[in-house]
């Protein structure tokens, strides 16, 4: 078979020896299962008890045509000894399973880092599709990494052999012979690889057993072959963690969990109004196989639909949620307004994408703050929180679901689709920690009459149940009348509840304390972040720290209201850098909110932050 | 129909005045609205429906300012949505008697989708939807059930788009239950009675005079003068018959579509007029589509025929996951791919 070898002669990875940490990227056709392979490795590396962040990039088609610039599917996966925030900046190694993928994919690599690539899928055709004039793999233009080539194809079909498959599913096991390669690139264990594709094709064991041949073959090919680079083995120490039982969990995973612990700790049933959509929908997946959670899951006609079945479930007393991403979220606007006006707890989780319109389906973005604090018609304010992490997006649901109950309110969840498609390692939570936060309900008419708009020292007013005898009564969208919701259109009346509506929301941050998430209070500078830009943040300036730089990093969790002591702490530093996957809106609200001449550094290329984007930008604040 | 989950709730005694809100009623002097909620107020109690039970939900328009005025529970949703909304409070509480009001524009035009899969996924309420054929709220705009050259401030020279037909756009959305009447019918209670008896979403098309905008836009079947000619009420196991029994409704083998016959001495047979018989669908399509004017107006219950609801299927299908199912919060987060880190490090 055709083995081809770059001259190169930098010695592979010295850089990711003194980092303690590897970055690998697997990109191929999004038929080939990169995301599959990606997920796999991620769970060998934190097996192996190295630290570890993800960033899964996928074509926004099901199955573009094959072969094509758009069609590729990446995986990247940054992991280390010492603690891992981001994807990483850059790969070391790229697996590029055809000619499309090593050519979108090769000019993110590290200089002198590595790329393994498929010959076997390097045709004239192929080529042409990636629309490349000669084979890179022959002519040099590589140079400046370390290549190694081989038919990986052939490899595949060769090990399978036995197990009698078509050649196209045949074929098919090719990422789990990459894998295989690039297990004992790391030297890690086959064993939960071999497990899980026994319990994936339970029902198909020659599959599951000419996947593992191929996964096999793939490591037998790292031990025995020449390679004919200096590819060694490459050990990655494990990274201290704390004691105890970890799983790895992405966003949408930690979302769902997190709305029905929220559900559980309240005492209700929950009800998830959803429609499809992109990066959106694995939450309405997930929640549909928790029905023994009092879950009951709706996949309505539209995204209206989605949330006004929710507000109709939590007036009839289940706590009504729904998610969507910014397309669907605009939908849901009038809607909002209405659980506004009504004043019933609803949790809407927006997973956030680039826009506007139908804008970049699957390519992350922070852009739908202004739509989430400001977006609806009149005076009408709702509570916004955004997860920083897949691991934090856990705690900022059961957040967003006790303030949803707490104040009688809607609220939204900001997550994107990074923080939704990643993964991390998570050290299962103790759930016995978590104080409940029943829900209350009206049930019987109190001293001196019905009143249901009436309020509690939160301002909020009492759930009342249609089937609780003796407590009939009207709501709707129009205005309501102080304490007794009934119709009012008085000019007195209409001020009075605005400034009510508006105070009780002001009122969910009465105690809600910002920290520092690195740093020390009057620092020169302050990097304020929010959402998922937390790692490359918070690298950047760990790394500005180490060069002597007063530079501190917030993160802020409570978009609106913002916490009561965020000011006065904002105010403590000379400078404020603002990094943002848009064109500043976070920005926008501190100015607005405390004016302060808060700065933005954006980036809305669909990609998260580089740590050293960030760390250039503190740069030259400081300078 | 019998309906076994209707018979076992609880009939409870009230009188029209239990139903009724210390709330003004805010529709303009003489508008049908008046009738239908009093024919709505008048019917609950003899359904022995619990005020504490029911909900009705609307969306907007004049017709949606309904639940204001019954003393039950009820929420005044947003423009078209009612459905969307009544399926959630149902699905939350599958207890509940949902009835949901809507108009011709709510209903069918900013909202016709939801009523589209409300009407198919066969949630268990009641829907009723006033017809007037007219925007009344925003003032007087041509809707989308208005006649071909309804002048109104938005049509000066007449609308050119041809109406949708309410009871046809249900049926053809897989409804299961369809009936007609009109507001100040005296058929009217009856005709709530069967829909309320009907397990699974039950249809009403309610004209409704909307006596500012669209003043007696129905007064060729509705006035006194018109009802022997242009109304035909249909009840069950009974000749499709009209003009006090001197006309009949058959089917036209030859063009496979119904026809008037003249019935002589109240021979209806001889004259082959239809016997009506709620289950079939084919004649249902017939009379719903029956145009107005060549034939009278069919009117009551049109189409009846339960099929299994869409809450009790779901329900069904929660229950049958969950049985044998102990919730365990603590469970639940430690399930995937776990492992677990040790002062040696990390092990399966």
């Amino acid at each position: 078979m055709a083995s081809v070898v770059s001259k190169s002669s930098v010695p592979l990875s010295s850089e990711a020896a003194v980092n303690e940490a590897v970055v690998v990227r697997f990109a191929g056709d999004s038929g080939d299962g990169m995301q599959l392979t990606g997920g796999q490795f991620t769970l060998s590396t934190a097996l192996a008890g190295n630290d570890l962040a993800t960033f899964p990039d996928f074509p926004a088609e099901i199955r573009a045509p094959q072969g094509t610039l758009f069609g590729v599917s990446a995986f990247q996966i940054n992991f280390g000894s010492t603690e891992i925030t981001t994807a990483g900046d850059a790969p070391d190694i790229l697996i590029a399973m055809n000619p499309a993928a090593l050519k979108t994919n090769v000019n993110d690599l590290k200089a002198g880092g590595l790329i393994i690539a498929d010959t076997g899928e390097f045709s004239e055709r192929n080529l042409a599709k990636a629309k490349y004039e000669s084979n890179p793999l022959e002519d040099g233009s590589l140079s400046r990494w370390q290549l190694l080539a081989f038919d990986i194809s052939a490899l595949t079909l060769e090990s399978v052999k036995p197990f009698g498959l078509g050649n196209k599913e045949a074929l098919r096991c090719k990422n789990m012979w990459t894998l295989g390669l690039a297990l004992w690139l790391f030297d890690r264990n086959r064993q939960p690889i071999v497990d899980w594709l026994k319990a994936k094709f339970a029902k198909a064991p020659e599959i599951a057993d000419a996947n593992i041949a191929a996964l096999n073959a793939g490591h037998a090919y790292g031990e025995t072959a020449e390679l004919g680079v200096a590819v060694k083995q490459l050990h990655v120490a494990p990274a201290p963690a704390p004691e105890g039982l970890y799983r790895t969990v992405t966003g949408a995973e930690a979302i769902s969990l997190g709305l029905v612990a929220g559900a559980q700790l309240a005492s209700l049933p929950m009800f998830f109004g959803g429609y499809p959509i992109t990066p959106a929908s694995s939450i309405l997946h997930h929640l549909s196989r928790l029905k023994e959670y009092g879950v009951t899951t709706f996949q309505a006609e539209d995204e209206i639909a989605a949330i006004a079945s929710a507000i109709g479930a939590s007036y009839a007393g289940s706590l009504g949620v729904t998610s969507s991403s910014g397309p669907g979220i605009a939908l849901k606007g009038e809607a909002m307004g209405l659980a506004i006006m009504t004043e019933l707890p609803l949790v809407i989780v927006n997973s956030q994408r680039g826009g506007p319109s139908t804008g970049l389906p699957t390519k992350t973005e922070q852009s739908d703050l202004y739509q989430a604090v400001y977006g609806r018609n009149g005076d009408a304010p709702m509570p916004v929180l955004a997860a920083r992490s897949p691991a934090d997006a856990f705690d900022c649901a059961i957040e967003a679901c006790r303030i949803a109950i707490e104040y009688m309110t809607p609220v939204m969840l900001l997550t994107d689709g990074y923080i939704a498609n990643a993964a991390e390692p998570w050290k299962v939570p103790d759930m016995a920690t978590y104080a409940p936060f029943t829900a209350r309900f009206l049930d019987a008419v109190p001293e001196g009459g019905l009143k249901p708009y009436v309020r509690d020292e939160k301002l909020a007013r009492p759930w009342i149940k249609p089937g609780t005898p003796g407590l009939m009564h009207r709501i709707g969208g129009i205005e309501k009348e102080v304490n007794t919701g009934h119709i009012n259109y008085a000019p007195a009346n209409h001020q009075a509840m605005t400034e009510l509506r508006r105070d009780k929301i002001l009122g969910v941050s009465k105690g809600l304390k910002q920290d520092i998430a690195l740093g020390e209070e009057g620092d020169q500078l302050v990097v304020v972040g929010w959402g998922s830009t937390f790692g490359p943040i918070h690298q950047a300036v760990r790394r500005a720290r180490r060069k002597g730089m007063g530079v501190s990093h917030i993160h802020i969790r409570h978009i609106w209201p913002l916490p009561e002591n965020l000011g006065q702490l904002l105010e403590s530093y000379d400078k404020i850098l603002v990094p943002e996957m848009n064109t500043g809106q976070l920005k926008t609200l501190l100015r607005d909110q405390y004016l302060l001449d808060a700065r933005p550094l954006n980036k809305i290329s669909g990609q998260p932050f580089r740590i050293a984007e960030i760390e250039a930008a503190i740069e030259g604040m400081l300078s | 129909m019998t309906d076994i989950a209707t018979l076992t709730k609880p009939r409870v005694e009230t009188v029209l005045k239990d139903w009724e809100t210390d709330q003004e009623v805010r529709w303009c002097p003489g508008c049908g609205d008046y009738a239908i909620l009093k024919a709505v107020q008048r019917t609950l109690p003899q359904l022995g429906a619990d005020p504490a039970n029911t909900v009705f939900v609307s969306g907007i328009g004049c017709s949606s300012r309904f639940p204001y005025y019954v003393e039950s529970y009820g929420f005044h949703t947003i423009h078209g949505r009612a459905p969307a909304v009544a399926t959630g409070v149902k699905l939350a509480n599958p207890d509940l008697d949902v009835w949901i009001v809507t108009g011709d524009g709510d209903g069918l035009s900013i909202g016709g989708n939801h009523t589209m899969h409300v009407l198919r996924r066969n949630l268990d309420c009641q829907i009723l939807l006033f017809n007037n054929e007219i925007y009344g709220l925003t003032k007087g705009q041509y809707s989308p059930t208005s006649r071909e050259g309804t002048r109104s401030p938005s049509t000066p020279f007449g609308s050119v788009d041809h109406p949708a037909k309410p009871a046809a756009f249900a049926l053809g959305s897989g409804a299961r239950f369809i009936a007609r009447a009109y507001d100040i019918a005296k058929q009217l209670p009856d005709v709530l009675k069967a829909a309320y008896h009907h397990k699974g979403a039950a249809f009403v098309e309610i004209f409704q005079n909307c006596i500012v905008y669209n003043k007696d836009v129905f007064a060729d079947f509705t006035e006194k003068k018109n009802a022997d000619d242009g109304q035909l009420w249909v009840e069950h196991g009974k000749p499709l018959l009209f003009s006090k029994g001197t006309k009949g409704i058959a089917l036209d083998r030859e063009a496979l579509t119904l026809k008037v016959v003249d019935v002589a001495d109240g021979d209806w047979e001889a004259a082959d007029v239809i016997v009506h018989e709620v289950t079939n669908r084919a004649v249902a399509h017939m009379l719903v589509e029956m145009p107005f004017g060549p034939f009278p107006m069919a009117l009551g219950v049109l189409y009846d025929d339960p099929a299994a609801s869409f809450e009790q299927a779901v329900m069904a299908q929660n229950a049958t996951l969950a049985s044998g199912k102990a919730p365990d919060l603590q469970k639940l987060v430690s399930q995937g791919q776990t492992w677990t880190v040790t002062r040696d490090g990390p092990e399966l």
